[in-house]
């Protein structure tokens, strides 16, 4: 559409590399939209029409998702290319046995990666009791094989759960599109990784295709502003988002999280959030990758990240991924992380949270729950409106999970269980997240110093976050937990779930009942 | 998978807002490796007391309700995990159409169904169907006053028929592509595969960032 230019070829380039500015009163306002991006178009003198689109303002998802486009399907959808899938055990039998079905292979099976987490046992993984997850196990192990699919079994070093393994082997890169069978993926948005939970006929797709039909979500950007006080993590960070926005507040969305509180995060501590953005509704969470990011990547044993100029290469692309300044945002929320105190779960959804300071609240008074849906928390929780979260008893601790099971849990925890004990009667359960955050805890001494304090230390999986294995609530037990559900049942059928930072869960280990970490020494 | 065009059953209410997929297929069945026989699990927390026994207190369970297809719940439904099991339980309980409100207004609106609960229906040739929590209210009031009424949905022309006293109509939004893909009833694989010289194409140009281990 571009017509004789009027200007010239000088003062058009400038143009074009500034975004119009240079043409002043000659540019005019956005006359139209083209798949929701403004195109502007100047007026020049000899009556000349140009149409130029202006220098985009894009956010971070809209780079990534640029860079895998595909194809476009009509209606607004789109192929995008998947550059990494993950898979486990459980929802991965049903897709194989239907490429199996099909006659089909895997398109990809070099950046296709297994791994064992969801019911692999942790008290003792050379032998597995169920038969029923035992042949679910198999299951894997045979499509693997038959696939040509890598696995992390049970036994190797690079075992665990599919969140942790992912980024700490390096195979989680900035830029990249990142899909497992499992919701918690958006974990690796910390990376900048486009990432996210897929259903299982969507897992059978992209082993077929590689690829994904998507419609673009809306973007929502979250401000995390100021700075964290001292035992303030950012677990509470992404359960204050939750309280705010309701479990439903980021549905349809991605969750980009910026902000001075976000940069001064560790990589283990920004995966914390966006392992989270699910519970907030929003199928993937997204950190731009800065130093941190860079400096996680290139230390390490990384056996699948770019190394030396390769890396040097990476980095300056990956560089240009950040969100363009001026770019627009369909919703934005800043939360001020000044005044943040640690946060506690008091009822079956994750939006049911408060501060550790406070109260159970009264069931009219909870913002985004109706009363019914409070009261029939309230009644499976077995607690009373009024009652002071630090009076909350507990029976079980559980520290791990894809939200809070890496190395720097395992210190904040840690660093609380220390010359204590667990309080008498209270089972502590610390699970790492993987083979390699096991062997680094070892290393450190840290698992002596765990059961030196009474609780158990075990081999890497799930565990109790959704007790698939063994490792399961009793009916009308109460645990504080690093993990990310309280759902109804999902410790165990009718176990009662407080989800926390893992210090302050190694507190209410220590003292029976949650406390406020910050008055500890 | 089977096209959904015009489809008539009765309806059952589930009246709970955030209803997960623990709730919906509790984890201890996903360690089937099949793709059937979840339907008997659906809710099975709820649907069943300790001793196996069918809880009559749910409404699955209560006779009006028996062989219900069309269930209506609050805001938020199949919000959790990613687990397709939960739709597999819906869908072989015999459910097609699953109604929740969305809240808000414009911008804001959030969607009544969890992301990646809808996508898995769509692949199952479950139908969610969104209505305002004015229009859900009217349902749940209707559907309690006369238990076992009876709903048509006609996809094609978009609208939801309560057939009781009186019939009172209502029409539903739904995005063009979820709404073909549904009345064909599409292998979306087969589909993709359409693009194959695309895909290669693309994997000709793109870096996928993988060092060699």
């Amino acid at each position: 559409m571009l017509g004789p230019a009027p200007l010239g070829v000088k003062q058009l380039r400038h143009a074009f590399s500034t975004g119009f500015p240079s043409l002043g009163k000659n540019l005019r306002k956005p006359f139209q939209t083209l798949e929701n991006r403004p195109y502007g178009w100047c007026c020049a003198r000899g009556g000349a029409w140009c149409i130029f689109p202006p220098a985009m303002k894009e956010t971070l998802y809209d780079k990534i998702w640029k860079r895998h486009v595909v194809a476009e399907l009509g209606a607004g959808w789109t192929l995008l290319f998947i550059d990494r899938q993950l898979v486990h055990e459980v929802t991965s039998p049903q897709a194989f046995d239907g490429l199996r079905l099909a006659g089909r292979k895997v398109r990809h099976p070099e950046l296709t990666f297994a791994t064992l987490d969801h019911n692999v046992p942790t008290d003792d993984q050379t032998v597995i009791r169920d038969p029923v997850a035992k042949a679910q196990i198999e299951a894997l192990r045979k499509n693997c094989r038959e696939f040509g699919i890598r696995l992390f079994d049970i036994g190797t070093q690079d075992l665990g759960v599919v969140h942790i393994v992912g980024p700490e082997l390096g195979i989680t890169l900035p830029g990249t599109t990142v899909v497992c069978g499992d919701s918690h993926t958006a974990t690796h948005g910390a990376f900048g990784a486009l990432a996210h939970g897929i259903g299982t006929s969507e897992v059978e797709h992209v082993l077929a295709t590689q690829t994904l039909r998507q419609k673009k979500f809306k973007t929502f950007r979250v401000e995390y502003a100021g700075r964290l006080q001292p035992h303030v993590t950012s677990k509470d960070m992404v359960l204050k988002l939750i309280g705010e926005i309701g479990t439903a507040g980021g549905t349809g969305c991605v969750l980009e999280f910026t902000g001075a509180a976000v940069r001064a995060l560790s990589m283990e501590a920004r995966m914390t959030i966006c392992n989270m953005a699910i519970e907030a509704g929003a199928r993937a969470g997204l950190i731009a990758p800065d130093e941190t990011t860079f400096q996680y990547i290139a230390t390490g044993d990384r056996p699948f990240a770019p190394r030396g100029a390769a890396l040097d290469k990476a980095i300056a692309d990956w560089k240009a991924l950040a969100t363009d300044p001026d770019a627009t945002f369909e919703r934005t929320l800043t939360l001020d992380c000044d005044r943040l105190v640690p946060q506690v779960t008091w009822g079956t959804s994750p939006g049911m949270v408060t501060d550790v300071t406070g109260v159970v609240p009264q069931p009219d008074a909870v913002r985004g729950y109706s009363r019914a849906d409070v009261e029939a928390a309230l009644a499976y929780m077995g607690l009373k409106p009024g009652m002071k979260i630090t009076d909350i008893k507990l029976d079980t601790v559980f520290i791990g999970s894809c939200t809070n099971g890496r190395i720097e849990d395992f210190r904040q925890a840690a660093a609380v269980f220390k010359g204590r004990q667990v309080a008498a009667g209270v089972r502590a359960l610390i699970v790492p997240g993987s083979a390699r955050v096991k062997a680094q805890a070892e290393a450190e001494g840290l698992d002596k110093l765990f059961t030196a304090a009474g609780c158990e230390w075990r081999y890497a999986g799930c565990s109790m976050c959704l007790a698939m294995n063994p490792d399961q609530l009793r009916p009308g037990e109460r645990c504080a937990a690093t993990s990310n559900r309280n759902f109804e049942g999902r410790q165990g059928k009718g176990g009662r779930t407080h989800l926390v930072g893992p210090s302050m869960a190694a507190a209410a280990a220590v003292a029976g009942h949650f406390v406020d970490i910050r008055s500890w020494k | 998978m089977n096209p959904f065009t015009i489809h008539t059953g009765i309806v059952v209410p589930v009246d709970r807002a955030n209803i997960d997929t623990d709730a919906i297929i509790p984890k201890q069945f996903l360690k089937l490796i099949g793709r059937t026989g979840f339907g008997e699990f659906l809710f099975n927390d709820w649907r069943y007391l300790e001793n196996g026994q069918p809880n009559g207190e749910f409404t699955l369970n209560k006779p009006a309700f028996k062989g219900a297809t069309i269930l209506v719940a609050r805001n938020n439904f199949g919000c959790g995990s990613s687990r397709e099991h939960a739709v597999w339980a819906v869908a072989q309980y015999g459910l097609r159409v699953v109604i929740a409100p969305w809240r808000g207004e414009g911008g804001e609106r959030i969607p009544g169904f969890a992301d990646i609960f809808r996508n898995n229906c769509v692949k199952n040739g479950v139908l969610t169907l969104e209505l305002s929590e004015a229009e859900v209210e009217k349902i749940f009031g209707l559907v309690n006053d006369q238990p076992g009424v009876q709903a048509t949905v006609d996809l094609p022309k978009q609208t939801l028929t309560l057939h009781g006293k009186p019939e009172q109509v209502f029409q539903f939004e739904i995005d063009a592509g979820v709404k073909n893909y549904l009345l064909r009833g599409l292998d979306d694989i087969a589909l993709t595969l359409e693009h194959e010289a695309a895909i290669a194409a693309f994997e000709k140009q793109h870096n996928v960032q993988l060092a060699t281990a």
